[in-house]
């Protein structure tokens, strides 16, 4: 996001009179709450707010909010929001896309926009799953996905978005899911963030791939399962009632993470480590620790900003003009030039 | 020094003052042949001759040295008449090499002049030329004047003072046969030595060594003159128009056609390229002329270019993309997004030989069924062809008028020939063009309600930038409902939104067609579009002079057509449309107009010779009195094409230019 005068909305003046249309139960209505109570208290204003988006489920999102809004052609939205950014670096850029738009037919582009760190918020919806087309397994899908493409089980391994964005050089990787109460929190990081902002949201596919994300976000065993980051604390979960308080620490030789045991609160003795969200080799292991022996890594995960990609361009626009008129005529007539004489009436 | 003469017949004519001489510069591509076609061009320009001229390279981008599909060839018409096109045949030809020699002698005409470079006539030069016998040696170049010489020791003689190894010193080689060409046409070299010294300012004894390579092959046409076939030859300016004049590329043209379209409707342009041959030029042109307003984006692919570019004209900048035909089948979805929410964008297609990769550094006119056609779901495009260099940049301001006033992509499509070919341009004055500023909407446009796509008298939407306050509405390519926009499936709306956005382009105000050469009514028509301008006038041209009922029709609104077309073609007895394709235009035409047209049709990545049209043009006169078309032979030979040893098909891993 940008700089900004900070307006006094309410979350009504967020939506639109359009009908919301995804499925009672959906995931997405949880996250589309999410979005409209949160704009109002960064003092959002909806006339400079877009909301960009590709093909499927996800993209639907922005005939749901009162700001401008473009649903443009599957995979494509980070192509048409760099565009948009590029044009008017004043809008506040929120793109939204799914695990098949973003990263199957739009895998490049994603790739791209990180890369090139414009300035934007990233909403991944991630359901594993392609919902709008009825069912299909998605590049996140876990092998073994039964789908009307793959009737005995998908064979081909996931990706992981957020191991994708942070390959492609993103600046802020965060993580959330729908129904947590936290989302508003990962999403005004994100805001705050200057760059390119990547998000993966689970989203439950009630129809499709219900439930997927139980294990984790199941309010039963919450505090087992998930690890709630937050810069300059330490990384524990668990909880006295539920088998003790537990940490993530650093296997030394190994280099790799590993749970450790915290008796009496003592995080330090355990050798927990102290989340850094300017530490991009934690961050690559938080975002690949197979969820199972360690909790799955919610919240900020990697915050580290860079100069963003639009303010480069603006800046280098402004050196090369530099000195230069736009004056056409010159223009025109630049280079080795030479003059016909009127030597009276036109030849043929 | 060698040199022949050509076996003349006793009866050959006088020799007059030519009006006009085709000369052709052939080398490998690492002789630099088209930098030196590139500065006799403009000595041309500046010797006040009008001039054409034809870049003919191969798609690789350092062939192995000395082969067959590694000749680069510049060739160029100039003269003190009117010249329409590059020529058919070269009067002279400069062969770098036995390969040159070997891909362009055939098209040399007979009684023409040959100049021969013997110091690459070496063994391993001849055999991956694949000659058995040198062709100096054999008789075979009989029916030309041969003027053949060790052009190579003559400046590493030239550049000695200047301390350079040989293969530094023979790099100006090029130079050195420019300044012989220079002597032979009578020209003029300090505008030469300026540009040589300003390209090396850097470099003082590079430009040193190649000003001493330029004077001395200059110096040696007074001897060659003596010795051997070499005629100084001088050829008259033009007459022309007064003003002020430069010579222009089609892809300078259209990259200043789009930055002056843009100022004319007051708006800062957004350019969203891919590289690509050959319309990568655009994105080089446009990129140094930031001061006016203009953001160059290299995007990851042809795909992300259109889509940015389309995000720009959203956000307000007029958006612009060019390609060539591949990339421009990739851009298809996102044209009709465009069409869809009725945005403004302008869509360049350099054409070149398809299908598919085909024939990245030739030229075809084969993207007319897709720039009108190619499209999922009814969406009319407007599309507009330039028929010359200076052409594109009339066509590039129209294109930007159309897509700003009628809310719509419009395809503007140019070829290979005309984005690297080059003619005199007389400089326009931009002050001679009616501005069309663009009017955003600032408020609601119905009373208390906005109405995204209420549509005013020509059928257009009003654009509405993001940031704009109060005005938040929504776009997608969903079928929008009418006037609100918002999403609507029914039936009833899309049928009335199919019908307005057919209406919308149909109605586009395109001014009636004009004949560009001879009567209104006639005999024949020839009627054409694009790059194919310059041979179809010249023939046309040689058709009137015989007193033949022929006219030259050329089309630049490809899509909508002129409302006038179908009338005006009624007036002939015949259709004749020459197309480097398979008669694609032809088949628009018929369904438009039911006119009966006949094709006549072209795709060997070459342009149309004057004599190929002379002789269709001859058959629809056959039997008719004064008619002595009929006895036009047309000239067969080629520019170099794959079976003259362009692509020996021992290429490997060279990597296509893409």
């Amino acid at each position: 996001m940008n700089e900004m005068t900070k307006i006094e909305t309410t979350l009504k003046d967020w939506e639109t009179d359009q009908e919301v249309r995804w499925c009672p139960g959906c995931g997405d209505y949880a996250i589309l709450k999410a979005v409209q109570r949160t704009l109002p208290q960064l003092g959002c204003d909806p006339a400079k707010t877009v909301f960009i988006s590709g093909i499927g489920c996800s993209s639907r999102f922005p005939y749901y909010m009162e700001t401008y809004g473009f649903h443009t052609i599957h995979g494509r939205a980070p192509a048409f929001a760099t565009g948009a950014k590029l044009a008017n670096p004043e809008l506040d850029v929120w793109l939204v896309t799914g695990d098949g738009d973003g990263l199957s037919i739009g895998g490049n582009h994603m790739m791209h926009v990180l890369r090139r760190n414009v300035n934007m918020q990233i909403m991944l919806f991630n359901n594993e799953i392609y919902g709008l087309t009825k069912g299909q397994y998605s590049p996140t899908s876990r092998i073994g996905t039964k789908s009307p493409s793959t009737p005995i089980g998908s064979v081909d391994r996931p990706a992981n978005p957020c191991a994708f964005a942070l390959g492609a050089g993103a600046r802020f990787v965060a993580r959330g899911f729908d129904v947590s109460k936290n989302l508003p929190d990962v999403l005004k990081a994100a805001h705050a963030h200057q760059g390119a902002a990547f998000i993966e949201i689970f989203q439950n596919c009630i129809v499709y791939n219900k439930d997927v994300f139980d294990a984790f976000a199941a309010p039963k065993g919450a505090d087992d399962h998930q690890l709630w980051l937050a810069d300059g604390e330490p990384m524990l979960f668990g909880s006295e009632k539920t088998g003790g308080v537990k940490g993530i620490a650093l296997d030394r030789d190994l280099l790799e993470l590993k749970v450790v045991d915290v008796v009496d609160g003592d995080w330090q003795a355990a050798g927990v480590l102290v989340h850094n969200v300017r530490n991009r080799s934690i961050a690559h292991m938080l975002i690949e620790a197979p969820f199972g022996p360690f909790p799955m890594a919610l919240g900020v995960i990697y915050d580290d900003p860079r100069p963003t990609y639009e303010s480069a361009v603006v800046e280098e626009r402004a050196k090369s003009s530099e000195g230069k008129s736009a004056n056409l005529a010159k223009l025109l007539a630049k280079g080795q030039t030479w003059t016909v004489e009127d030597t009276g009436g036109h030849p043929a | 020094m060698a040199t022949q003469t050509a076996d003349r017949a006793a009866s050959a004519t006088p020799q007059a003052g030519p009006d006009s001489v085709v000369v052709r510069f052939a080398g490998d591509s690492g002789d630099g042949m088209q930098l030196t076609g590139g500065q006799f061009t403009l000595s041309t320009a500046l010797a006040g001759n009008d001039l054409a001229t034809f870049p003919d390279f191969p798609a690789e981008i350092r062939a192995p040295q000395g082969t067959l599909f590694g000749v680069s060839a510049f060739q160029i018409n100039f003269g003190s008449r009117e010249i329409n096109t590059a020529g058919d045949a070269p009067d002279v030809l400069v062969a770098m090499n036995p390969a040159a020699l070997k891909t362009n002698l055939q098209a040399l005409k007979p009684g023409g002049l040959v100049i021969i470079d013997t110091g690459e006539f070496t063994k391993r030069n001849l055999e991956k030329a694949k000659y058995e016998v040198s062709p100096l040696d054999d008789g075979s170049l009989a029916k030309w004047d041969v003027l053949a010489f060790d052009i190579s020791a003559l400046t590493i003689e030239a550049v000695k003072p200047f301390g350079l190894g040989n293969k530094d010193a023979l790099r100006s080689k090029n130079m050195w046969t420019l300044g012989l060409a220079l002597w032979m046409f009578d020209r003029d070299r300090q505008p030469l030595i300026d540009w040589l010294n300003a390209k090396f300012k850097t470099k003082p004894v590079i430009a040193a060594a190649n000003i001493a390579a330029l004077n001395a092959g200059h110096a040696y046409g007074e001897t060659a003159e003596l010795t051997g076939p070499l005629k100084k030859v001088h050829i008259d300016p033009v007459a022309a128009e007064p003003g002020l004049y430069r010579t222009i590329t089609g892809a300078e043209a259209v990259s200043l056609g789009l930055v002056a379209g843009a100022q004319l409707a007051g708006l800062p342009m957004f350019f969203g390229g891919y590289p690509i041959t050959p319309a990568s030029s655009i994105l080089h042109h446009l990129v140094r002329l930031k001061e006016f307003g203009v953001t160059t984006f290299q995007a990851e692919d042809e795909i992300a270019a259109i889509c940015a570019a389309i995000g720009a004209s959203w956000a307000g900048q007029l958006g612009v993309t060019s390609s060539s035909g591949p990339g421009i089948a990739l851009k298809g979805e996102a044209m009709g997004l465009a069409v869809m929410t009725e945005l403004p964008l302008v869509i360049v297609n350099s054409q070149r030989g398809g299908p598919s990769t085909g024939l990245p550094t030739k030229t075809e006119q084969s993207d007319l069924y897709q720039a009108v056609y190619g499209r999922n779901g009814d969406a009319p495009i407007p599309v507009i062809s330039a028929s010359s260099p200076g052409d594109v940049f009339d066509c590039a301001i129209e294109a930007c008028r159309i897509a700003v006033q009628y809310m719509t992509p419009v395809i503007l499509l140019t070829d290979g020939y005309i984005a690297n070919a080059a003619e005199p341009w007389k400089v326009p004055d931009p002050a001679s063009y009616e501005p069309f500023p663009v009017q955003f909407l600032e408020e609601k446009n119905a009373g208390d309600t906005l109405l995204p796509y209420k549509r005013d008298a020509k059928g257009a939407r009003p654009w509405i930038k993001p940031g704009t306050p109060d005005l938040m509405h929504r776009i997608g390519g969903i079928e929008k409902k009418v006037d609100t926009g918002n999403i609507d499936y029914s039936p009833e709306n899309h049928q009335i939104m199919t019908d307005a956005r057919k209406a919308k382009i149909d109605g586009i105000a395109v001014p009636d067609q004009q004949v560009s050469h001879g009567d209104k009514t006639g005999h024949l028509a020839v009627v054409g579009w694009g790059s194919t301008y310059g041979p179809i006038r010249r023939a046309v041209d040689n058709a009137r002079r015989k007193g033949l009922a022929v006219s030259h029709i050329h089309v630049r609104n490809i899509w909508p057509l002129p409302a006038n077309l179908g009338e005006l073609l009624a007036g002939f007895s015949h259709v004749l449309m020459p197309e480097m394709n398979t008669g694609q235009f032809k088949t628009v035409l018929r369904d438009q107009l039911l006119v009966d047209a006949d094709s006549l049709t072209k795709t060997s990545g070459q342009p149309f010779q004057i004599a190929e049209l002379d002789e269709a043009i001859a058959r629809y006169f056959d039997g008719i009195p004064d008619n002595e078309g009929g006895e036009v032979h047309a000239n067969t030979q080629q520019l170099p094409t794959p079976e003259s040893g362009h692509d020996d098909g021992s290429l490997k891993a060279t990597g296509d230019a893409q």
